[in-house]
């Protein structure tokens, strides 16, 4: 009696901890952030090393490392998730090679992609220190996310379309195109934005492929700093970068939790979905 | 009617294409990981051709300037690091789980579940600043200088924490409700319920929750580089300063050259055989939680 | 108009049945000879096998029945008909079936072509999720159908066939999921049809349906007689006797699915040559 008792506190002691614990951490950084957030913030360049201006040009690399992430990410995930659920057998021996080495590049750290990523992307294919070096490099990163969650979605496409759709003689392309892939388009776009929190979270990986350059990229071509990796050099390389480091932190924080919201909601419109087509 | 023959044909012959292309695209995601590999391995030859993998560890300290290149006491600090991260998250983490599956009402634990995810979100240099700016000085108020294991701990523990509880809750999800309906019919209290029943039963999804979060944690990068110090050394206490592998090869890559850089792809190489390792282990797991 | 139940011998008056009933789609068929000849047909499911040595002919323009208890591999026999079974993982067919001079088990044969000639229908009604009359347009410009008022011609006229036109005529473009039960079953029907097929399998079309959705799919059955080759599975005897012309007994022995007796569907029910047979129509076993 005695055990179970303290169990129970102990495990609301824990919850309280975690919520607590969360709570803390967004209050501080609404604290520290919102001084100095501001709409000339969003809109200025940095100056003085990013201790006073804004963050412009860096949301704008930011948004061009995931969009050539996604970009690249998304149609070879998408189509690896496809031939691994409609066109191979699941014990076929090519599937299980694929699917175990995207798990194996799923838990790979993210700073040996940006070893990868400046050895092949930057020196071996030659793009230098560029947008285009690190987004293909967040594209390797994002990969296994994507195809994780459409194999998810495309599995739980009932198979009895497949079996109408080819009693009819409608070619695999066809049910897929027109039947399979709108049955999973909900888990499809979770797991794109999944993909686009992914990469808009990193650091490790861009620092040596996309660099450290705070001008407006002018092309893909261009060095650009990610926000992550800005506000990783206010903290640790510019002394009193701190108040524009928690500003460039809220910003940050807020893009993922909407992006990750979306996602959620994405994915419990989809459980839902399945429930009652059942 | 006219029935166009020859498209159906084609069409026929598309589903062939289509195969073909698809499987054109799996191939090269599923080099991705066979590239990183030989380009690490190529990266890394210039210097493993004339310094043994022996000197690695037995050198006299890092120095690659000076052709010195022990890695060890780096190992060393991202091994306790993990370990400390995985010791602390693994308790909370499964406490949390079990909050969420028979303790919390039901909006509670949806709240929960949430609170989870949306930590699971925050990116890994946040967590870093975070650590900087206010645990650290909390921590050095103890015993400077706060940047240190303990610090690097702590902010590991919260960022493994989601991964163990969301692995851990999926493991529970799965343990037939029969169980539980027999444990019930016994009287038998919530905890034991839990202890003698609920766990056995999930041992080996937790277990591979708990080496997926190990994986994390030893490939943790910005958030240890922050809050870690990055002196190399044998951390003589818990509020020592101590430099990762993760955290090394960040630090110095942004200058190294030649033999120094490939030094660095060596460290690349290791941390991956470990991380490697570890999945290998995970993947034990889960085939022995498939036969049970 | 029906085609009227209680011929003494269906197939002898097979020449009027056969021009009976409203039925606009479909070629006139009024020579009973074997469409679909089945020689020696096993089926495996990897290591076990569902069906062993099967032979039967199937009838042109006749309705046949297939009965047996549940898991004797009837399913299984219509999915090979059609080359379904390629899509089901393990599943390896031998033996010889041809359907109108084509060696259905050919491996070059385009399964596509195939299937538009053997139309299927199973158990649970499968609408896709789609408008009622994209359920029955997505097929047809698959198979090349391209000029919108043909394919408005066809979607009527089939929706007329299966009795459902004045039913949906007002919500063609709402889901198809949001139709009943029957009526979900009658548009997959519809959705068959529109491809012209010569032959239609069906699978318990009818066990997922209540007694008057049943009822209004078993008259659509009976009235495609005559135009359509029917091979239809059905666990309710009184219906298989009610509609069919041939009919076949499944039974399992050895765990493996064997065809106990075929022949015409009175002489199954009436006079059985075998006595499984006779104790299963009789509801002994089973
Ligand atoms: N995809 C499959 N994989 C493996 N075995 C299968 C598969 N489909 C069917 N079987 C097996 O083959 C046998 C015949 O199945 P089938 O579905 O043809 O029976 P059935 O006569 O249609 O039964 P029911 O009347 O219940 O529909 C069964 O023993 C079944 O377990
Ligand atoms: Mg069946």
């Amino acid at each position: 009696m005695s055990k179970d008792f303290l169990a129970t506190v102990m495990i609301w002691l824990t919850a309280l901890l975690i919520s607590g614990f969360f709570l803390y951490l967004l209050t501080d950084m609404l604290i520290h952030g919102l001084d100095r957030l501001s709409w000339a913030y969003l809109l200025d360049a940095p100056l003085d090393a990013g201790r006073s201006g804004g963050i412009a040009p860096i949301v704008t690399a930011t948004a061009i490392l995931v969009l050539i992430a996604i970009i690249v990410a998304a149609p070879l995930g998408l189509a690896t998730a496809v031939l691994l659920t409609e066109f191979t057998r699941q014990k076929s021996h090519f599937g299980r090679f694929v699917e175990r080495s995207l798990d194996v590049l799923a838990s790979v750290p993210s700073i040996i992609f940006g070893l990868f990523g400046n050895a092949f992307f930057c020196l071996f294919l030659g793009l230098g220190f560029s947008l285009l070096s690190g987004g293909l490099t967040l594209a390797c990163m994002a990969l296994p996310i994507l195809i994780r969650s459409a194999v998810e979605g495309l599995r739980s496409a009932p198979d009895e379309y497949r079996l109408a759709a080819a009693a009819l003689g409608m070619t695999r392309g066809a049910a897929l195109l027109h039947l399979l892939l709108p049955t999973a388009a909900p888990a499809l776009a979770a797991g794109l934005m999944l993909g686009i929190g992914r990469a808009g979270a990193e650091t490790a990986a861009l620092i040596f492929t996309s660099g450290y350059v705070d001008r407006m990229p002018e092309s893909w071509f261009d060095s650009g700093r990610a926000l992550s990796v800005h506000i990783y050099d206010l903290a640790m390389n510019v002394p009193g970068g701190d108040a524009s480091a928690h500003a460039a932190a809220l910003v940050l924080v807020l893009l993922l939790f909407t992006i990750n919201s979306i996602a959620m909601g994405l994915t419990r419109r989809w459980q839902r979905g399945r429930i009652h087509s059942l | 009617m006219i029935w166009s023959w020859h498209n159906i044909l084609s069409l026929s012959r598309t589903d062939s294409i289509l195969a073909a292309l698809l499987r054109l695209c799996a191939l090269l995601s599923a080099a991705i990981v066979i590239l990183i590999l030989l380009f690490l391995i190529s990266e890394s030859w210039p210097v493993l051709q004339h310094v043994p993998l022996s000197r690695f560890i037995s050198d006299a300290s890092w120095h690659p300037a000076q052709g010195l290149y022990n890695i060890a006491p780096m190992l060393g600090a991202t091994l306790l690091s993990s370990l400390g991260a995985v010791l602390l998250a693994t308790p909370l983490g499964i406490a949390s789980a079990l909050f969420c599956h028979y303790y919390a009402p039901t909006a509670l634990a949806i709240w929960h579940r949430r609170t989870i995810a949306l930590l699971a979100g925050i990116p890994s240099v946040v967590y870093g600043f975070w650590g900087l700016t206010t645990l650290a000085p909390l921590i050095g108020r103890l015993h400077p200088p706060g940047v240190s294991l303990l610090t690097g701990i702590v902010v590991l523990t919260m960022m493994i924490l989601p991964t163990v509880a969301l692995t851990v809750d999926a493991a529970l999800a799965g343990v037939p409700a029969a169980y539980l309906r027999g444990a019930a019919a016994l009287g038998l209290t919530r905890w034991s319920m839990i202890n003698g029943v609920v766990l056995p039963a999930a041992r080996s999804g937790i277990a591979s929750g708990i080496m997926l979060a190990a994986v994390r944690a030893i490939g943790e990068t910005m958030a240890i580089l922050m809050v870690a110090g990055n002196v190399v050394q044998y951390p003589d206490s818990l509020f020592a300063s101590v430099r990762t592998l993760t955290a090394n090869i960040a630090l110095e890559m942004a200058y190294a050259m030649g033999d120094h850089r490939a030094a660095l792809f060596v460290t690349g190489l290791a941390l991956l055989a470990m991380v490697l390792l570890l999945v290998g282990f995970a993947e034990f797991f889960k085939q022995d939680a498939a036969h049970v | 108009m029906k085609v009227s139940m209680d011929d003494t011998d269906k197939n002898s008056e097979a020449q009027q049945s056969y021009t009976l009933g409203p039925l606009q789609s479909g070629p006139h068929c009024c020579d009973p000879r074997p469409l679909i000849s089945v020689t020696d047909l096993s089926l495996h499911y990897g290591a076990k096998t569902a069906l062993e040595n099967v032979s039967l002919d199937i009838y042109q323009g006749c309705i046949t029945a297939l009965i047996g208890p549940s898991g004797c591999g009837k399913t299984s026999f219509l999915s090979a008909l059609n080359r379904l079974t390629d899509m089901l993982p393990g599943c390896h067919v031998s033996g010889r079936i041809r359907f109108n001079d084509l060696d259905v088990c050919d491996p070059d044969l385009d399964v596509r072509l195939l299937r538009r000639d053997i139309g299927m229908i199973f158990q649970k009604p499968v609408p896709f999720p789609l408008s009622v009359r994209r359920n029955i347009e997505l097929p047809l410009r698959e198979h090349g159908m391209r000029r919108q008022a043909e394919i408005d011609a066809v979607v009527q006229q089939v929706l007329q066939d299966v009795g459902l036109w004045d039913e949906v005529k007002d919500r063609l473009n709402s889901p198809a999921q949001a139709l009943s039960g029957g009526q979900q079953q009658r548009l997959c029907i519809a959705r068959a049809l529109a491809l012209q097929p010569k032959v239609l399998l069906m699978d318990e079309p009818c066990s997922a349906l209540d007694p008057i959705a049943s009822g209004v799919v078993e008259d659509l059955i009976l009235r495609l007689q005559g135009r359509y080759t029917v091979v239809i599975v059905t666990h309710n005897l009184a219906q298989a006797r009610r509609i069919a012309n041939y009919a076949g007994f499944l039974w399992m022995r050895e765990r493996t699915g064997r065809l106990i007796e075929f022949g015409q569907c009175r002489q199954i029910f009436e006079a059985p040559a075998h006595a499984l047979t006779a104790s299963y129509v009789n509801g002994e076993r089973g």
